[in-house]
């Protein structure tokens, strides 16, 4: 389960950035998670109050938002969401296709005080 | 760069939501901002390239949601200007926003970032092997360091949670080989990598395998600063699993289906497999092969000389 080496990674930069900031507490933080990204949202939700404990973001309210995949063919140029992660343009049936959405990982932003 | 606002001059940095539309110039660079979400509160800080920021280098403007305080702190000299206009107050006073946008992996890729630096320099090429435990991974590499003697000059990291078992079975192959025991962790990162590389690569060091913890899920989320990702599977495993598990089997440049000298005794269609793999990563390389017989190895050591000659 790499979510909790990932949940420990994200709370001390989120201490280093809340050092910077002047700040001491982590309220609520919203995670941006793409449906293609390799992280899985139950686990991810399990391993971060355990990785938060005893730091600032120990009680904060993690909210995540998860983002569909997205392909885009560049032949047709459709640009569509997809359930599967198939490779293949659903109108021309293109395999030129490319993900533009749906890898994410990222912390959007934090509630802090 | 300021990942936020682009502000590429000294330390300039934008941490903090914009609420309101303001354009303002510094003496070392200017911006603006649009408006953007709803709430409250706008602070911007930014230090310029002189550290110390009782003198120099750090002006502050703070907005504070549905009060009329306006405060700017300047320590140096700049002009600026800007309007806003503050919602209705939303936010509680005693908090504010953070935005950061910043990938939760940044750490790891900024040590796979300097290892791809690292491995371009020593005119190396390294490939990361994905797969299931008990694929037939190492006794691929055994055999795919058997085949390249002579033709390429390697070199492996092997990483498991326990045991040097591999490494030992791959130092007899002629390369050089450290092993890497994550203990709990299910996958090798960016930093571990690079702690080895040194030790690991010899001066005309042409192919770097870094063969990962068995595990499709994990490791696939880790960039080590590799040039490619190949992915192995086994004809055991089932022809859907390419799908199963996406995110390596799209991220691999190459995926090896081994054990294919198993496929007499086993009901497996290998038309599916490349079916899966096909949809998944469209114009991905596949191999079919069996280690134990040679079947379908020459055109896999061939492939792997392609990627450094």
């Amino acid at each position: 389960m790499h979510e909790l080496s990932l949940a420990v990674d994200m709370v001390e930069q989120l201490c280093e950035v809340l050092e910077r900031e002047n700040a001491h507490r982590v309220v609520e933080l919203t995670v941006v998670m793409g449906a293609m990204s390799g992280v899985e949202r139950v686990p991810f939700e399990f391993a971060f109050p355990i990785a938060a404990e005893n730091t600032p973001l120990e009680g904060a309210e993690m909210k995540i938002e998860e983002v569909p995949l997205v392909i885009k063919c560049d032949d047709c140029d459709l640009e569509t969401e997809i359930q599967d992660p198939v490779m293949i343009c659903p109108r021309c049936n293109s395999v030129s296709v490319e993900i533009v959405q749906g890898k994410e990982f990222l912390v959007k932003s934090m509630e802090v005080k | 760069m300021c990942e936020d606002c682009g502000c590429e001059e000294g330390n300039a940095r934008v941490y903090f939501e914009h609420h309101h539309d303001h354009n303002h110039t510094h003496d070392t660079h200017s911006h603006e901002h649009d408006s953007a979400g709803s709430g409250g509160i706008h602070l911007h800080i930014y230090a310029d390239k002189s550290t110390d920021l009782q003198e120099n280098g750090v002006h502050i403007h703070i907005h504070l949601s549905g009060e009329s305080q306006v405060q700017h702190v300047h320590g140096h000299d700049h002009s600026h200007e800007h309007h806003h206009d503050h919602e209705p107050e939303q936010a509680s006073r005693d908090t504010r926003e953070i935005v950061l946008e910043s990938r939760v992996l940044a750490r790891n890729d900024q040590f796979a970032e300097k290892n791809r630096a690292y491995l371009k320099q020593q005119g190396c090429v390294a490939v990361n092997f994905i797969s299931s435990p008990g694929s037939g991974k190492t006794y691929l590499l055994e055999k795919t360091l058997e085949g390249l003697r002579g033709r390429v000059k390697c070199a492996v990291i092997a990483g498991d949670q326990q045991t040097d078992n591999d490494a030992l079975r791959l130092q007899e192959k002629g390369a050089p080989v450290v092993q890497i025991e994550t203990g709990s962790s299910c996958h090798l990162n960016a930093e571990q990598i690079g702690e080895t590389l040194e030790q690991v690569l010899e001066e005309d060091t042409e192919l770097l395998f870094i063969e990962n913890v068995g595990n499709l899920v994990c490791p696939a989320a880790f960039d080590l600063g590799e040039n490619i990702k190949i992915a192995v599977l086994s004809v055991t495993e089932g022809e859907d699993k390419p799908l199963k598990y996406p995110v390596i089997f799209h991220d691999a440049a190459a995926s090896v289906v081994t054990k294919t000298d198993l496929i007499e005794h086993l009901d497996v269609d290998m038309g599916r497999y490349r079916d899966s793999l096909n949809k998944i990563q469209p114009g991905g390389r596949i191999f079919e092969l069996s280690a134990l017989t040679g079947t379908g190895m020459e055109a896999w050591l061939d492939y792997l000389e392609g990627l450094v000659h």
